[in-house]
């Protein structure tokens, strides 16, 4: 349909609402259009862009940034092994950056996946531990749901405390990341040691014929799939039910949310909770699947990594996995730039934090690109109101 | 098929040989595909299955290195990769990865490693690297030879093709001991150290009983950060260590870069560990511990070009040349020199042994009986919990 259509086809136009409407129904259907590929739009603009400055950074290092960029994509995804190591990498990403992601829809800053992750592999290597004689399959879903659980409510008492005391939730869960951390360390140098593990202290190992295999078919374990449904589980929750309905209208104004009688301090802890639960069942995972125990290598810095995607995802749950896929890629290729070019590891890092800082100063361009659009339906209306006075 | 039609029948047995011609022709190439990918990406197997057992030669290959931290961190990583340095002089090819983390990171970097660049020989140097991820991969790729830093191996236990291998470096913890010893004024040391775990207990009695040897007043304080790498902790136990009046600094972290600078700042001494870090403290560096991993690389890649067998499990000290000593810093007094020498000769003579009894733990208990010598290969070292006398601090 165009604006200067005399007939109006639209509830708008047939609900006999003034002339002036129909150009302004018009443009709305092609800003939505708009909107709908902004985000995709404005995401790949930004990754060339940061492409484009560590091309510069490249080149101020003495190197061809093409080679750099195909060594790199030959590390992340041009080969099958290439691949499945992408997507190994990704599997955790996946499930931290729901940690910032989820309460994010509530306007809630959560930096505190890792302490979340800590607190879910440790519970889960205990249940584990707890009940050896199960058989694997009840071993691991206990094990799965103490991930979750411990995780959820690690994150809970963040968003409890916001929500009933004001606390900063940014603060705090970084604060009780340290805590977890502690915690942790306590608990596998002391009451849970393993007296074998002399000098990387550990908790016993919950045996091999236990573990969490491998995804039939890939060298990949099944952390990944446990992401890609969280993934969808969230996407699915925040914008296709009257809980996320209700989560967007608190993060878009919380006073409006709370004038409307939305629960908003139950909403916050619930959010939290599943936000933390998703970051546990990432430690589950680590103990499940890679270590067998608990020990100081849960602290891996996923929980930090995940914000990132989480940001450059601008906290879709959907956007979660495609972004995680990219960001697993750069850790997957980083080994061969420090190899093949002999690039110290803090490349990947600058590389990462051009990513940050240009996907943060994109977010001002949404909305702004409406003004192309803006100018063409501004002449339009001319016409239009030109028409109207003929 | 008949013999009526002899046309038929000759054009007949001619498509059966263009036709086996055909399938012998595309099966060759596939074979030589096969031989070419094997050439470009798989590296060189060894002739059998042990790797140690029959090895065959490789004059040039890939080797791997795998750090936990920064290789230019003036410690832990640092050592390695002043080890791996050396080794591109042999005519082999080094490549190395830093700050990989104990994950199913390291297990990639492996893999990728041997996929992409071809590696034959890894060194995943850092001691968490080991279990599980090296005995993973070491079943994953048997023809491959991966040599860890940690001293960890089990015969019968863990695969063929695994080498791990370590340094007594409490016995140049030792004479640094001594050295500290001799140097303060106060008669208080002090030492920064990551967790309380036997290898860490080791070097802290080591350097004690070092001091205590040459000045029976020096006490010695501890303070345990938590973990390997935790720059503002150090920093902070630093500083309370020499309000607390030490004045002879000395660490067990991944780098003891922050513990030097901060010593050298607030105008004390300090003794290194893992490498130098003279460069980081002109004034107040009096000597350090440092691992010499060039003699242990160099030995394995000799062994593992000529073909011959290499050892499972390889420890030694200063005997051996697997640890050295920073040289003398401009404030270490003669008599200390002459002191620190004579320790480091009867190492070298083999003609004294660290831990013999009786020795007590700080709490007054004997843990070492009168009349016991403990080698530095005995069992009963490598699960040390106790703190020797002279020492402020506990274990829990």
């Amino acid at each position: 349909m165009t604006q200067i259509s005399p007939v109006p086809t639209s509830p708008a136009g047939a609900s006999g609402q003034a002339p002036s409407a129909r150009p302004a129904q018009g443009r709305a259907a092609r800003t939505s259009l708009l909107k709908k590929f902004e985000p995709l739009l404005i995401s790949c603009a930004s990754i060339c862009a940061t492409l484009l400055l560590f091309g510069v950074f490249l080149v101020v290092d003495g190197l061809n940034p093409l080679d750099v960029y195909e060594v790199m994509f030959r590390g992340a995804f041009g080969t099958w092994f290439s691949f499945q190591n992408t997507l190994q990498r990704s599997a955790p990403l996946m499930l931290t950056a729901l940690c910032t992601a989820l309460p994010m829809q509530l306007g809630l800053l959560v930096i505190g996946g890792e302490g979340a992750l800590v607190v879910g592999g440790v519970s889960a290597a205990v249940v584990g531990l707890s009940m050896h004689d199960a058989g694997s399959y009840t071993m691991l879903t206990a094990m799965l749901l103490a991930g979750a659980i411990s995780g959820g409510l690690w994150i809970a008492l963040v968003g409890a405390l916001r929500a009933y005391r004001g606390v900063n939730e940014t603060i705090s869960s970084l604060l009780m990341s340290y805590i977890a951390i502690a915690l942790m360390n306590h608990l596998v140098e002391g009451a849970l040691r393993d007296p074998e593990s002399l000098n990387k202290p550990a908790t016993r190992h919950i045996g091999d014929a236990n573990m969490l295999g491998p995804i039939p078919g890939l060298d990949v374990h099944w952390g990944l799939i446990y992401g890609v449904v969280a993934c969808l589980f969230g996407f699915v929750l925040m914008k296709r039910t009257i809980f996320g309905f209700a989560a967007a209208m608190t993060g878009g104004n919380m006073r409006a949310a709370l004038l409307s009688g939305l629960r908003v301090r139950q909403l916050m802890v619930l959010t939290c909770f599943l936000a933390g639960a998703a970051a546990g069942v990432a430690g589950m995972v680590e103990v499940a699947a890679v270590h067998g125990r608990a020990n100081a290598s849960l602290v891996a810095g996923y929980g930090y990594t995940g914000i990132l995607v989480a940001f450059v995802a601008r906290q879709n749950p959907l956007g979660v996995i495609p972004v995680a896929l990219i960001l697993g890629g750069i850790g997957a290729s980083g080994g061969l730039l420090q190899r093949n070019f002999s690039l110290p590891d803090a490349s990947v890092k600058v590389l990462e934090g051009i990513l940050f800082m240009v996907i943060l100063v994109s977010e001002t361009l949404y909305g702004k690109l409406d003004l192309w659009s803006f100018a063409r339906s501004a002449t339009a209306r001319k016409s239009a109101q030109a028409g109207a006075v003929a | 098929m008949g013999m009526t039609n002899g046309v038929g029948q000759k054009s007949s047995s001619r498509r059966v040989f263009f036709s086996c011609v055909g399938l012998l022709l595309s099966a060759t190439s596939l074979l030589s595909c096969n031989k070419k990918s094997e050439a470009a990406g798989i590296p060189a197997p060894a002739a059998s299955g042990a790797a140690s057992a029959a090895p065959a030669p490789q004059k040039q290959f890939t080797a791997g290195f795998i750090y936990v931290g920064s290789k230019s961190d003036y410690g832990y990583n640092q050592a390695h990769a002043e080890g791996a340095k050396t080794l591109t002089s042999m005519g082999i090819k080094v490549r190395e990865e830093e700050n990989v983390p104990e994950t199913l990171d390291v297990q990639k970097t492996m893999e990728s490693m041997i996929n992409l660049d071809g590696a034959s020989v890894l060194f995943p140097t850092s001691f968490g690297y080991f279990d599980p991820h090296i005995l993973k991969m070491a079943e994953k790729y048997p023809n491959v030879i991966f040599l860890h830093c940690g001293g960890m191996y089990t015969e019968g236990k863990h695969p063929k093709n695994v080498g791990s291998y370590f340094g007594y470096i409490d016995e140049a913890q030792y004479v640094a001991g001594v050295v500290a010893g001799m140097t303060t004024k106060t008669n208080k040391l002090g030492f920064v150290a990551a967790k309380p775990i036997p290898q860490v207990l080791r070097n802290i009695n080591s350097y004690t009983l070092g001091a205590r040897s040459v000045n029976p007043k020096v006490t010695l304080s501890v303070i345990f950060t938590g973990d390997w790498s935790m720059p503002v902790k150090e920093a902070e136990a630093s500083n309370s260590l020499i309000d607390q009046g030490a004045d002879v600094l000395s660490c067990h972290v991944d780098s003891p870069k922050v513990v030097i600078e901060t010593a050298e700042r607030r105008g004390v001494f300090s003794t290194g560990y893992h490498a130098s870090q003279a460069a980081l403290a002109p004034k107040g560096y009096l000597t350090g511990a440092e691992w010499n991993w060039e003699t242990v690389y160099k030995d394995y890649v000799t062994k593992i070009q000529k073909g011959l067998p290499w050892e499972h499990l390889v420890r030694g000290g200063f005997k051996e040349g697997f640890i050295k000593m920073s040289p003398y810093g401009a404030a270490v007094s003669d008599a200390a020199k002459a002191k620190a020498e004579e320790a480091k000769k009867k190492f070298m003579d083999g003609t004294f042994l660290i831990y013999s009894g009786p020795l007590k733990d700080n709490a007054g208990k004997e843990v070492i009986a009168a009349g016991t010598q403990m080698a530095q290969r005995d069992i009963k070292l490598e699960s040390m919990g106790y703190l020797v006398d002279g020492v402020k601090g506990s274990v829990h």
